[in-house]
């Protein structure tokens, strides 16, 4: 191990500094929110009206399907869904 | 066993047995890191550092089970991160005017640099409480000695003793390579 001075400490601390607390929760949230995508999913392959829910009002899908998700959680699942939308159409 | 005494190895083994908490644990690790990575060592703008944040934990999750060994995880989550935001920067600059290629070697530079951080908090948290809180506060969430003690209930002045108290015993526990038993003296 090096033999650090306190200032040397000091400024090796300084270079960890805590993530945004939101982002902390939603990398938590993920085997919920990925949980919560499969069930989506599952449901939206079986039943025709519901896709067009989930396409229409993710979050309202989301929230009927018992899932709460943070905010940043419900914007990937957006971005997924965009993507998901794009190779379809491309 | 606390999940702060606990090995990289150890955690990773509960997350892959499913244990309930095991996964925020594991975040809660190594959020520092990653971001760390993705806003100094690539220096990637808030909004993408985000994603590639969120993207690192998502893929960890998925492909934990294939770790070859659960003691190189942050190794392997740092070639992950480095990946991710070297993916980023180029898609970046394929749609800027003044495209330039990432600096993969300046990047490196910072990343060597984040190790020997690691190692620091690494020993910090071996450490426990109360250094652990008190130079975290100072150092890395930037608060003043007054804020301190405000929340300590200390008087500023006794907030400057103890950190240097503290960061003599983290010093002696990294050249021991101990660390943990280190505790701060009331």
């Amino acid at each position: 191990m090096k033999d650090y001075d306190s200032e040397q400490i000091g400024r090796l601390l300084r270079l960890l500094p805590p993530a945004p607390q939101a982002w902390v929760q939603a990398a938590q949230e993920l085997p919920a929110a990925r949980a919560a995508l499969d069930e989506l999913v599952a449901r939206a392959e079986r039943d025709a009206a519901f896709r067009q829910e989930l396409e229409a009002d993710l979050e309202r899908a989301l929230a009927d399907a018992g899932y709460q998700g943070s905010p940043s959680v419900v914007s990937r699942l957006h971005r997924l869904q965009e993507s998901v939308e794009e190779a379809e159409l491309g | 066993m606390e999940t702060a005494e606990q090995s990289d190895a150890q955690l990773v083994a509960r997350c892959r047995a499913g244990e309930p908490d095991a996964w925020n644990a594991f975040v809660e690790r190594f959020s520092r890191y990653v971001y760390a990575i993705c806003s100094r060592g690539f220096r990637l703008g808030r909004e993408d550092a985000e994603d590639v944040f969120q993207e690192v934990f998502a893929r960890a999750y998925e492909k934990l089970a294939e770790l070859r060994s659960d003691d190189a995880v942050l190794p392997w989550l740092a070639q992950l991160t480095r990946r991710l935001c070297i993916d980023r920067l180029r898609m970046l600059t394929r749609h800027a005017s003044d495209a330039t290629e990432p600096d993969e070697h300046a990047a490196d530079e910072e990343l060597r640099s984040l190790d020997d951080a690691i190692a620091v908090r690494a020993a910090l948290d071996a450490m426990g409480d109360p250094c652990r809180d008190l130079l975290d506060r100072f150092f890395c969430r930037d608060e003043s000695y007054r804020t301190i003690g405000e929340a300590l209930n200390l008087p500023a002045g006794t907030i400057a003793s103890r950190i240097s108290r503290c960061l003599a015993k983290i010093r002696a526990d990294l050249m021991e390579g101990a660390g943990g038993s280190a505790r701060l003296e009331e």
